[in-house]
């Protein structure tokens, strides 16, 4: 007998991601910075909640409170959607595809001399008149669409990579930019709105102590507020004014640094409408790019079975595609037979080819300093 | 005479080769698929149907990406919402999805099957290419 025991495809996704919640919420590796933006900002608030706003809320407004709660319940729905979703990783390309592509650029380049270097991997499209190299990844086996890049952190090509933000301990791509965006936003505005009213606070104290002769120290915790408040002011306003500034040109963090649409040479972004307002919409407001990363979806896994690097074609996919089902054979295996798969010539061929064709490596991300510069970058300037 | 394949017979069939059709990346980063036809195809399957195939694919990517009024409402309610709505409802694009995996199912059904060929949703490899297996003939006459 055969037991079958259920394993989601997260568990066999490669990349450096941490999944939690059975394949619910995906980060990125390292997350100790993230959980210093969480304590900085359930701190700062806890204390301004039960400091401040008893004081305000008699004083001068029961509505501050308030809109500090909604504010704050924001914040951290925003940071929570950044941090836990998929950013548009793209999954890498199973043995046939990887197979094929090698194939094509055996093809395109003709017979390389021996000791000769091979041509570099780039295939030139045209959008919009402006030409755009698409360069291979040696780790996805894939050629990266138009503005997607490696992210070393995570060891995935994501989609429309902005950067890697350790502060939410994740990618920032296609699918999260605008959560990241208005995580910024609404902590900038968050951030000012909590230092306004300490010192709306402090100087209603002091002002009432001068008229009723009580001496009364402000409590430290409204200078603690006010230190967190003016040191966040200047790195999160700061940030925030530059993605306002990348979105109304529809740029990314990664092109920015990297310089690809400087204007020299007369290359322009091609991606952009020439139309702040048309940019802003189509990055804010565009349709919600679904997630291509089945993570949830059920592996049906034979435990005698050998593994096989194309687990996933025996895979089936969540919302029961029956289409996917047919690559594999779906009559029961006895133990240690071949699957049907294997004794093929087609894929056997296929899996050989991979480890005898000269296959040349090179380092995995021409883009990883960019990967880390971006978020060194954020925090020293900005 | 012809046997012709059923969606079942192929689950037994041998895996000739596979075909993978690119992303055409001309209009920009928006999900479409080049119509070029294959060379691995020619004797296999009509080029007309099989870019009407690829077409109507493309067709219903762009309706699912399509900047207009609908996505900008959409948008805004769920920023309102603080993006929870999504819990609930589920987003244009998902909706597109849904569609889309029919119309491959019912294509597979109806023409790429009984070619002995299958269309792989483009959903299951990224959206990166629409992979086409191409079965072991087994039939006696041509087709």
């Amino acid at each position: 007998m055969i037991t079958r025991k259920v394993t989601r495809k997260w568990e066999k996704l490669p990349g450096k991601n941490t999944f939690c919640c059975d394949g619910r919420v995906m980060m990125g590796r390292q997350k100790g910075v993230f959980y210093l933006t969480l304590f900085l900002i359930v701190g700062t608030c806890s204390l301004f909640f039960a400091f401040e706003c008893p004081y305000l809320a008699v004083h001068l407004s029961p509505a501050i409170p308030v809109f500090a709660v909604l504010l704050f319940v924001f914040v951290m729905a925003m940071l929570l959607r950044t941090s836990f979703s998929d950013p548009g990783v793209l999954p890498r390309a199973l043995q046939e595809e990887a197979n094929f592509i090698e194939m094509e650029i055996e093809a395109a380049n003709g017979n390389v001399m021996a000791g000769q270097r091979p041509p570099p991997r780039i295939k030139n499209v045209q959008i919009n008149n402006q030409i755009v190299k698409l360069k291979y990844c040696y780790t996805c086996k894939i050629f990266r669409p138009p503005r997607a890049s490696h992210c070393s952190i995570c060891d995935n090509c994501v989609d429309r990579f902005d950067h890697h933000c350790p502060w939410v301990g994740n990618c920032v791509g296609k699918r999260n930019y605008r959560y990241f965006y208005l995580f910024t936003l609404s902590l900038s505005l968050l951030t000012i709105y909590i230092f306004t009213f300490n010192i709306v606070h402090v100087v209603l104290r002091e002002y009432r102590n001068i008229f009723e002769h009580v001496v009364s120290l402000t409590p430290h915790c409204t200078v603690l507020e006010v230190l967190v408040c003016f040191f966040t002011l200047w790195s999160v306003v700061g940030l925030t004014g530059f993605h306002t500034y990348l979105i109304s040109l529809n740029q990314t963090t990664n092109e920015d640094i990297k310089g690809s649409w400087s204007g020299k040479n007369r290359v322009q972004n091609p991606y952009s409408h020439k139309n702040i307002i048309k940019n802003c919409c189509e990055v804010l407001c565009s349709p919600t790019y679904p997630s291509v990363l089945d993570r949830r979806g059920v592996m049906l896994e034979d435990l005698s079975s050998p593994t096989s690097s194309d687990a996933s074609a025996a895979s089936t996919h969540k919302s029961s595609n029956p289409v996917s089902q047919t690559t594999k054979s779906s009559a029961p295996l006895i133990p240690n037979e071949h699957t049907p798969d294997e004794a093929k010539p087609g894929i056997g061929a296929g899996t050989q080819k991979s480890t005898s064709s000269p296959k040349e490596e090179k380092p995995p991300s021409p883009t990883s300093p960019n990967a880390v510069a971006p978020a060194v970058i954020k925090e020293s300037s900005h | 005479m012809a046997e012709t394949h059923s969606l079942q017979d192929l689950r037994q069939a041998a895996v000739a080769s596979k075909v993978f059709v690119q992303r055409d990346y001309t209009s920009g980063t928006i999900c479409k698929f080049q119509t070029k036809f294959p060379a691995e195809l020619e004797s296999r399957i009509d080029k007309q149907q099989f870019e009407e195939t690829i077409q109507t694919l493309n067709n219903l990517y762009a309706d699912a990406e399509k900047l207009g009024g609908r996505s900008y409402l959409e948008g805004c309610l769920a920023c309102l919402t603080a993006y929870t709505i999504f819990l609930c409802m589920e987003t244009h694009y998902e909706k597109v999805l849904k569609k889309i995996a029919k119309y491959i199912q019912e294509q597979n059904e109806k023409i790429y099957a009984p070619l002995g060929l299958l269309l792989t949703d483009p959903i299951e490899r990224g959206l990166r290419v629409v992979e086409i297996t191409i079965f072991e003939d087994r039939s006696i006459g041509s087709r």
